[in-house]
């Protein structure tokens, strides 16, 4: 649990942050909660830590038109307890409230989680079915990843050496949930299902579905999709039935088989679509 | 005496709260880590990362040259300076070095270490030290250990038995030489109905929130030694440090500053302890050594694991005629201090609350790859409780009887105590039915199984379950502990009239700063805030043995009373002086000293105090001073007992379960301060829940720990519980004057069964007899699905 020597570095801009990542084997850290667990258990040995925690420009919540948009560095807390977030699109602030205890959810931030894509997280699930892009700014300029071509892998991500993500940008849906099965130790999802419907009189026009913890990185399950659209709540059970058919690989660790694993998938979506079919 | 003094409130029984929180909320204790002496030197091992294997190399070149780093010693290096480690108990033992020679028995066994300038630089090099192995077959599961498979662990013990097949109970001759089988024998041929099960009670982590960490001290000008250690018994420490330096326990002073819980698992003496000394010693400079998180999985002792082969023989109507308990306990590599002990209180509770007129049960204890096994909160007594009352259960399914009826049917009665069991212990004094039933009233037990019954209807998944519970507790005497089963107290009064105590108990989160000075202020009547309790430094506290098996408050509270006694007496002999009258006419009230009859004549208790430091002129017969000690000795440990109630409920869809309702009555005798014993309690119930619904240390095949950190090895939170509903009865014990008896650990008793029998009754309709612990939501997954858990 002592990590090896590291160099580190505070970025006051994210111009000056990019310009120190140019640094051989720097690395970012914000609120270390993914990245400092693994240096402790020496997996991970930076040779620097460029700390972006307290850039201004990275923080926050704002709305800006039809869009949300969260700074990179904002914490699970502050968006656990935004009001926005909870008033136009509380699926958001809901999955974040969900995340670790208060501690982690005191120090971690959401651009870390995602940056990280842990198999189990909570945000990717979220942000896939809110469609989200990722606001990514390298020394070349700044472009925008959707959030189902950005989750590539096993901690694998559309994100270069020397980029950062500065924001997750977000069109705001009422209709949207998350709900997951609890790791008991680590509180990560053992599946973690997030939905997000458009809903007319009580039929789902459409519907996008994101899946964490079942498979090596959080995935959108078209199949469920297609197979909701239409569907008023009645439909949803037979719908959904099918949803661990989109799932090729399947997560196997102490605290589930595969079979299991697979049994649940169905399970949480069906009570992420109800739930937010119910808003 | 005055009139307008205030009135002193009695402490005794009162909710007064814990003087010792402040400091340790807010981040100002002082722990072994936060020590630092000039010339200080840090420690760190090389462990081994495979749970079996003989040592062919050790390259520790690398290490050796790093800049800072000033030693290296190998096991071999250090097997010079230290011998290998002695055990507590009187069961044989095979060689045990700090740090392995020759042959690694567990992963995370120490085979090097580094003294170096600071953490990181020892960490770095440990990481530098090559060790090369030629791997043996790990052995995971005791079973199969038990017949020599897949490998002898200890050349000298065959099958690696460490304890092979001890029997105990009706007919066994306390001596062993004879064992007559026929009562029980008997008991099954006659019964109506026999229930046979195999159970687990699985491995857990101790995992105190503040891990291991020691610094010691050798000053060789003085040819002295401190050692500092998060330990509960520093007077033991201190006997055995002494013993493996070679030199005096005049030359040792040992220390437990403060220390983050312990949970038993903090009552060995520890080979990091011995090491830390010896190379202090031998390089002449303090060295210090701090558990990491991930080494305190690995390296500290982990608690229970024992399987139990539980038949039960009953008449129809319900009356138990015969118990047998085979018992298989996985101590691991290793035997620490109180290691094989631990298992034989299985046995010797056997019983439980019961009166069953045969009983046999055989332990046998068994090596394994594994990390050593000792005390964990509870020690023995949970395992016990856990089998018979899993039992119980089984049985009142069988019958088809209400499981409270069932048990009522089979209690021993109050007239029966003091009650010696067949097991060779004796009961203090006990009344079970009240504890069962001011735990069915407090439940509205028959309102909630009309509620169990009702969410059933709905086609929910939700169980009762009832456990009964006795512990054993105020451990002494001294025939029954290695160490002496006393405890130690001194009483000082200051000059000015404050008192300074010393016990000799050593808490890492009792309370007894609390509680011990609410007992002295009551018996000196003086406020509270006029006494100080000091503890935990053996150059502090004369003599003591330490805080385990629930017995602070027992002994050693009984301790500080008699020294306190000692010394009131004394006090009251120079009021006698100071006021002119008889002794016998003192009385001590409200702060002041006075006279029976004669309020006027009252001083301060100050005034009394300064007087006897400068004694003019001084009475006939007395020494100056106001200070006193006593050493208690119980003639009998006590033996608290209760019922808990819980209703809990399973996903249908997903086999998580959930804690719906914990009722908990608890009979701990009479109650120095209701608010720390339910604080224990709360505790207590915490670590049984989790035992039973997410603690579970996992090996894998070839002998890894899978749990080996947070991520995967489950705490319980606040989150995960309902409110506890606690309430109490009152039996006191005629062990002490207090008649308390004891309460550290026994919410871990009654918690733990109580939820499998709700978590077996609530998936009685799926056919399930019985599930092992932990309930993870896929076994229950599967048992609701129709599959074999």
């Amino acid at each position: 649990m002592i990590p090896v020597a590291f160099d580190y570095a505070r970025a006051s801009s994210v111009d000056d942050a990019l310009a120190k990542l140019a640094a051989t084997g720097a690395k970012v850290i914000a609120g270390g909660h993914s990245l400092v667990p693994l240096m402790k258990l020496r997996l991970s040995e930076p040779g620097t830590l460029i700390d972006i925690a307290r850039i201004p420009e990275l923080a926050g919540i704002r709305a800006q038109g039809d869009s949300i948009e969260i700074g990179a560095t904002t914490t699970h807390h502050a968006i656990a307890t935004s009001a926005l977030l909870r008033d136009r699109c509380p699926v958001v602030a809901e999955a974040a409230a969900e995340i670790g205890d208060p501690q982690v959810r005191n120090r971690g931030t959401i651009g870390g989680s995602i940056a990280h894509a842990d198999p189990a997280a909570d945000f990717p699930a979220v942000i896939l079915a809110l469609d989200a892009d990722i606001v990514i700014r390298g020394t070349g300029g700044e472009r925008a990843v959707k959030a189902a071509s950005f989750f590539r892998g096993f901690y694998d991500v559309d994100l270069a050496p020397g980029e950062l993500i500065t924001a997750i940008r977000f069109a705001p849906t009422m209709s949207a949930a998350y709900v997951k099965l609890h790791q008991r130790a680590s509180h990560y999802a053992i599946v973690g299902a997030a939905a997000a419907l458009t809903v007319k009189g009580g039929v789902i026009e459409a519907a996008r579905v994101g899946l964490t913890g079942a498979t090596t990185h959080a995935i959108r399950l078209p199949g469920v999709e297609q197979a909701l659209a239409g569907q008023t709540a009645d439909g949803v059970a037979a719908a959904v039935k099918h949803a661990a058919d989109d799932v090729p690989d399947v997560n196997v660790d102490l605290h589930a088989s595969e079979e299991y694993r697979r049994a649940m998938i169905p399970v949480f979506v069906r009570r992420a679509v109800e739930r937010a079919l119910a808003r | 005496m005055t009139t307008s003094a205030p009135v002193l409130p009695k402490l005794i029984g009162e909710r007064v709260k814990r003087r010792e929180d402040p400091r340790l909320i807010q981040g100002r204790g002082t722990y072994v880590d936060d020590l630092k002496i000039a010339g200080m030197r840090h420690l760190a091992f090389k462990r081994s990362d495979i749970a079996h294997g003989k040592i062919t190399a050790i390259d520790t070149t690398a290490a050796e040259q790093m800049d800072g780093v000033e030693a290296v010693f190998t096991g071999a290096d250090i097997a010079k300076i230290l011998a290998p480690m002695p055990i507590g108990t009187p069961f044989p033992s095979p060689p045990h070095h700090a740090v392995a020679v020759d042959v690694v028995r567990y992963a995370g066994e120490p085979v090097a270490l580094v003294v170096a300038a600071d953490r990181y630089v020892a960490r770095d090099a440990a990481d530098a030290i090559v060790v090369s192995y030629d791997p043996l077959p790990a052995v995971v599961d005791p079973e199969v250990a038990m017949t020599g498979q897949p490998a002898v662990i200890h050349a000298d013990f065959p099958n690696n038995l460490a304890v092979a097949l001890v029997p105990s109970g009706t007919g066994v001759a306390p001596d062993l030489s004879s064992v007559d089988n026929t009562a029980v024998d008997q008991a099954f041929k006659n019964a109506d109905v026999v229930i046979s099960q195999r159970m687990v009670n699985h491995r857990l982590v101790p995992n105190a929130m503040e891990p291991r960490g020691v610094l010691a001290h050798w000053e060789p000008g003085k040819e002295t030694m401190t050692i500092w250690s998060s330990t509960q018994n520093p007077h033991i420490l201190k006997t055995m440090i002494a013993a493996m330096n070679g030199i005096g326990q005049h030359q040792v002073r040992a220390i437990a500053p403060e220390v983050g819980g312990g949970f038993g698992a903090k009552i060995n003496i520890y080979g990091e302890e011995y090491v830390c000394s010896v190379v202090s010693k031998q390089l002449g400079i303090p060295i210090k050594w701090i558990e990491d998180r991930s080494e305190a999985f690995v390296a500290t002792t982990h608690g229970r694991d024992i399987i139990a082969y539980v038949d039960v023989a009953a008449r129809r109507d319900g009356k138990v005629l015969g118990l047998k308990m085979r018992l298989i306990a996985d101590i691991g590599a290793y035997n620490m201090l109180l290691t094989a002990a631990i298992p034989t209180l299985t046995m010797l509770m056997a019983n439980g609350t019961y009166d069953i007129p045969a009983i046999r049960t055989t332990l046998t204890e068994v090596f394994t790859n594994k990390t050593p096994t000792d005390a964990y909160r509870g020690a023995g007594r949970p395992e016990a409780t856990y089998f018979v009352e899993r039992a119980m259960d089984m049985l009142a399914h069988e019958l088809k009887m209400d499981p409270a009826e069932l048990r009522r049917k089979n209690f021993i009665q109050p007239n029966q105590f003091p009650y010696q069991t067949q097991m060779g212990a004796v009961y203090d004094s006990g009344d079970y039915d009240k504890a069962l039933t001011a735990a069915l009233k407090a439940a509205n037990w028959d309102g909630l199984k009309a509620e169990r019954d009702q969410a059933r209807a709905n086609g929910r998944i939700v169980g009762l379950g009832l456990s009964m519970y006795v512990e054993v507790c105020g451990l002494g005497p001294s025939s029954s502990l290695p160490t002496g089963g006393w405890e130690h107290g001194q009483v000082t009064i200051e000059r000015d009239g404050r008192i300074t105590a010393t016990t000799g108990a050593s808490p890492h989160g009792q309370g007894n700063e609390t509680t011990f000075a609410q007992m002295l202020a009551d018996q000196f009547s003086i406020p509270f805030e006029h006494v100080t309790i000091l503890h935990g430094d053996t150059g502090v506290v004369k003599q003591g043995i330490g805080t385990f098996g629930s017995r602070s408050q027992a002994v050693a509270g009984t301790a500080l009373h008699l020294a306190g006694g000692k010394v009131k007496k004394k006090m009251a002999q120079f009021a006698a002086a100071m006021l002119e009258a008889s002794e016998d006419d003192i009385v001590f009230e409200n702060g002041m000293v006075g006279v029976k009859g004669a309020p006027a004549k009252a001083k301060p208790f100050a005034a009394i105090a300064a007087y006897a430091y400068v004694p003019v002129p001084l009475p006939p017969g007395l020494e100056p001073g106001l200070s006193d000690e006593a050493f208690f000795e119980p003639a009998n440990n006590t033996y608290p007992f209760g019922c808990h109630i819980s209703m809990l409920e399973i996903d249908r869809e997903t086999g998580e379960p959930k804690l719906l309702k914990l009722i908990a009555v608890d009979d701990a005798g009479h109650l120095i301060n209701p608010l720390i014993v339910e604080g224990q309690i709360h505790g207590g119930l915490a670590q049984g829940i989790g035992q039973a619904m997410i603690e579970e240390a996992v090996y894998s095949d070839d002998g890894q720990l899978l749990t080996g950190s947070f991520m995967d090895y489950a705490m319980p939170r606040a989150t995960d519980f309902p409110r506890f509903e606690l309430s109490a009865t009152v039996t006191p014990t005629p062990c002490n004057p207090f008649g308390a008896k004891g309460v550290g650990e026994a919410g871990t008793l009654g918690s733990t069964p109580c939820i499998v029998n709700a978590a077996v009754d609530a998936l009685s309709a799926y056919g399930v007899k019985h599930v092992d612990m932990m309930l993870r939501p896929e076994k229950l997954w599967r048992l609701i699905n129709g599959g074999r858990s």
